[in-house]
């Protein structure tokens, strides 16, 4: 296994685990901390994956495509992560649950 | 979902306690199951990849000289790629758009900071914009540029924000918002620019003033997504 396929498998590791914390908790805080490592997977796998391909005349040197898509998405899960929050802590202020719940309840 | 307020504001912890008996294990082994299937058709993804791989370092590579800077990476960034920052920016002022609709920011006068907290942003703020204005100037041949340098303003706001120091009038006024959109805004009127000129397209700079484009370009979008993310933090509309 190459070191770029490694990396690669370590970033859909980190995918599948975020997945699942995902869909297992149901605190809102801790849905948008698995968004933000599954994110953080998904650039993984970009990066390692960058590394696979040097070009011809350029040994050793990643492909520098992914790694700009990689730091648009860094800022664009940091913006998407603060308005998330923001709604959080405004659904905490009208219903006082952290959590989407099943209606049925209420 | 409706969103109602609660008569019971306390009636909040056990609604939560509730939500929060989670999946029966017999779901959760299910789910165990079903995202490893996921995880092996990944792997299997992954490892199927052609061979010798395809990619586009050899292409940027090829016409890097016209892009006006040496740093690959900033090349594609705000040459080849363009539109990707472009909307990205796009993306930071709609985020904090949003965040301003749903509330007030809780403000930032009310921290009291420790004894660290209150000394450490007058030595850490200037040297951060220090360093952000060389990570801006870097960036056009080694890793290095808007984003980073944008990043660092934003821990500068957020750094000031934490110590609750007193922020002049202005900096909440119609100044925020301006340098939230200076961004976007210079982009795209340069984009524009670019297209008018004879033979030329949105974004695509002329060789010979495109390092001037560019690094005019990153300049405003470092100073909107410090502001940005300075913003959100605070978290809603001053």
């Amino acid at each position: 296994m190459t070191q770029p396929v490694f990396w690669a498998l370590v970033g859909m590791a980190l995918v599948v685990l975020a997945l699942y914390a995902l869909i297992v908790h149901a605190h809102l805080l801790r849905k948008v901390l698995a968004l933000n490592v599954m994110s953080s997977g998904v650039f993984l796998v970009f990066i390692g994956l960058a590394r696979r391909t040097p070009g011809e005349d350029v040994p050793m040197a990643a492909d520098p495509v992914p790694q700009a898509m990689v730091l648009t998405g860094i800022v664009v899960a940091v913006a998407a992560t603060g308005l998330a929050l923001a709604l959080i802590v405004r659904l905490r202020v009208l219903t006082g649950r952290t959590t989407l719940g099943d209606d049925t309840g209420d | 979902m409706m969103l109602r307020p609660r008569t019971d504001r306390q009636a909040g912890p056990a609604s939560s306690a509730r939500a929060d008996k989670g999946l029966p294990p017999a779901a959760r082994a299910l789910l165990v199951l079903a995202l490893l299937a996921v995880f092996a058709g990944l792997v299997l993804a992954v490892l199927s990849l052609s061979e010798p791989a395809p990619g586009l370092a050899a292409a940027v590579d090829e016409r890097i000289d016209e892009s006006g800077v040496s740093h690959p990476v900033t090349a594609v960034l705000l040459n080849f790629r363009g539109y990707d920052t472009l909307l990205e920016l796009v993306v930071l002022v709609l985020a904090v758009m949003g965040a301003w609709s749903v509330g007030r920011a809780r403000g930032c006068a009310g921290n009291v900071p420790g004894p660290l907290l209150r000394q450490l942003p007058r030595l850490m703020a200037p040297l951060m914009v220090l360093v952000a204005g060389y990570l801006l100037w870097v960036g056009a041949h080694a890793p290095g540029g808007a984003f980073q340098a944008g990043s660092l303003l934003g821990g500068v706001g957020i750094l000031l924000c934490l110590s609750g120091y007193p922020l002049p009038g202005w900096a909440n006024g119609p100044a925020l918002r301006v340098s939230a959109v200076l961004g976007v805004a210079v982009f795209a009127a340069l984009g524009v620019v670019a297209a008018l000129l004879p033979g030329g397209a949105p974004l695509d700079w002329p060789p010979a003033q495109a390092k001037t484009l560019i690094l005019t370009i990153e300049l405003a979008a470092m100073l909107s997504i410090g502001v940005v993310l300075a913003a959100l933090f605070a978290g809603g509309r001053p």
